[in-house]
């Protein structure tokens, strides 16, 4: 009895070392800095975007423009012979469609006049807690440090729980391979419209990125820049960050917060 | 043949040698010479390129890389690699950085993993380079990974 307790000890001892050891035995097996960021990106804590729906009503082309610049830097096709097919990464919708619960019978006069009729452009909102992510059996779609729910298409088996988890609709299933897809169209269509970024193939979810391959080379994200101020980006936990002061200077919504998804797009009407 | 232990060892026999000359016999009417690679790393040799890494770590490591890679880039948000060969920088993309030298997927990829039987999916969303005419010809339209 006595001589197994003394083993048992010796062998927790034993193990309590080994533990220990396992960091410092980690580091030494660290190859270096073999990867790193690159030297231009943007880094944030948190990533967030603003619609400034009411800035919009002055350039009523920006949030069309916004949308082609994002589907044409990420090589989404634009024309579908099948819409039930149909891929999109940021598009428009009526206010009740965007907010829903939030309209009432007289809001149509402000909507058609405050704003001008002016639909809300609609993207992913990188929930800070994306039901998405909660979902995914594979982990093809995750929540990085900084608050951007990305896509890894090389894990995503289609399964399409994200799509059924998100409420706001912002994932779309590849039903058919974009490159049949334009077969199927019959007409002319020039894609892949950016060579530098990949496509998708059938059987995989897609979805905004926030543009962290843009970021990742320092670029804002391809909406924003083609949105001649309309929506803006930035770090939310930067008090000076042009998001940040849009947020403190006006009123703001988010979509279907009451969810508690705690999405990080919000919106000016 | 009455003797079922005689019966079942023929029977495993047969099987196994079966299986064992099965892709010799399926393969006997694609396999071809081993492919030269000589006229496709000729030019880039003479321009004094360098790969990454070294071209015998290239050569029989290549898919740990672009995996590692692939996982830096999306899932750490890291776009630098620093090679072990030179410490020189490079971006990490299979689409934007191994195809400015390797110019030719016909040439550098599908050569030797039609060969071998390899068909990674690698070009179902990455967007390889456009052929020149004269590699076009060579292989004769494309080939079955492209999708």
């Amino acid at each position: 009895m006595d001589s197994g307790r003394r083993r048992f000890l010796q062998i927790a001892g034993l193990s309590a070392l080994g533990l220990g050891a396992k960091p410092v035995l980690d580091a030494i097996a660290d190859n270096g800095n073999q990867f790193k960021v690159g030297p231009k990106a943007k880094l944030a804590k948190r990533w967030a975007m603003v619609v400034d729906v009411k800035k919009a009503k002055d350039s009523p082309e920006a949030f069309k423009k916004s949308i082609e610049a994002c589907h044409l830097s990420h090589n989404v096709l634009s024309k579908w012979k099948n819409p039930k097919h149909e891929v999109k990464w940021i598009w428009q919708a009526k206010f009740e469609q965007a907010f829903p619960g939030e309209e009432h019978k007289y809001l149509q006069d402000y909507l058609r006049d405050g704003l001008k009729d002016v639909h809300p452009v609609l993207m992913c909102n990188h929930c800070d807690n994306p039901p998405c992510v909660r979902v995914c059996p594979t982990k093809a779609t995750f929540r990085r440090p900084d608050g951007i729910v990305v896509m890894d298409y090389h894990r995503c088996i289609g399964c399409r729980f994200c799509m059924a988890a998100c409420p706001y609709g912002a994932r779309s299933l590849n039903w058919v391979d974009p490159k049949t897809a334009i077969k199927e169209l019959g007409e002319p269509v020039n894609f892949p419209t950016n060579r530098e970024f990949p496509e998708r193939t059938r059987g995989v979810v897609e979805k905004c990125t926030f543009c962290s391959e843009r970021l990742a080379v320092g670029l804002e994200p391809a909406c924003v820049e083609a949105s001649q101020g309309c929506l803006a980006f930035g770090d939310l936990d930067d008090p000076n960050s042009p998001v940040r002061k849009l947020i403190k200077s006006h009123f703001s919504m988010r979509r279907k917060a009451h969810l508690g998804t705690d999405p990080q797009v919000y919106y000016i009407l | 043949m009455n003797d079922p232990g005689k019966l079942i060892a023929a029977i495993v026999i047969i099987v196994v040698a079966a299986s064992l000359a099965f892709p010799l016999v399926y393969n006997k009417a694609k396999a071809g010479a081993v492919p030269d690679f000589t006229s496709v790393l000729e030019p880039l040799k003479k321009e004094k390129k360098t790969c990454v890494e070294s071209a015998a770590y290239m050569r029989s490591s290549h898919m740990q890389l672009l995996n590692d890679w692939r996982n830096e880039v999306i899932r750490e948000g890291k776009k630098v690699y620093v090679s072990n060969t030179d410490k020189k920088e490079y971006e990490m993309s299979l689409q934007n950085t191994c195809t400015k030298c390797h110019t030719s997927k016909a040439q550098f990829c599908d050569k030797c993993h039609d060969f071998v039987g390899s068909a990674p999916k690698c070009w179902d969303c990455h967007i390889p380079p456009i052929e020149k005419p004269e590699a076009e010809k060579k292989t004769a339209g494309r080939s079955k990974i492209d999708g």
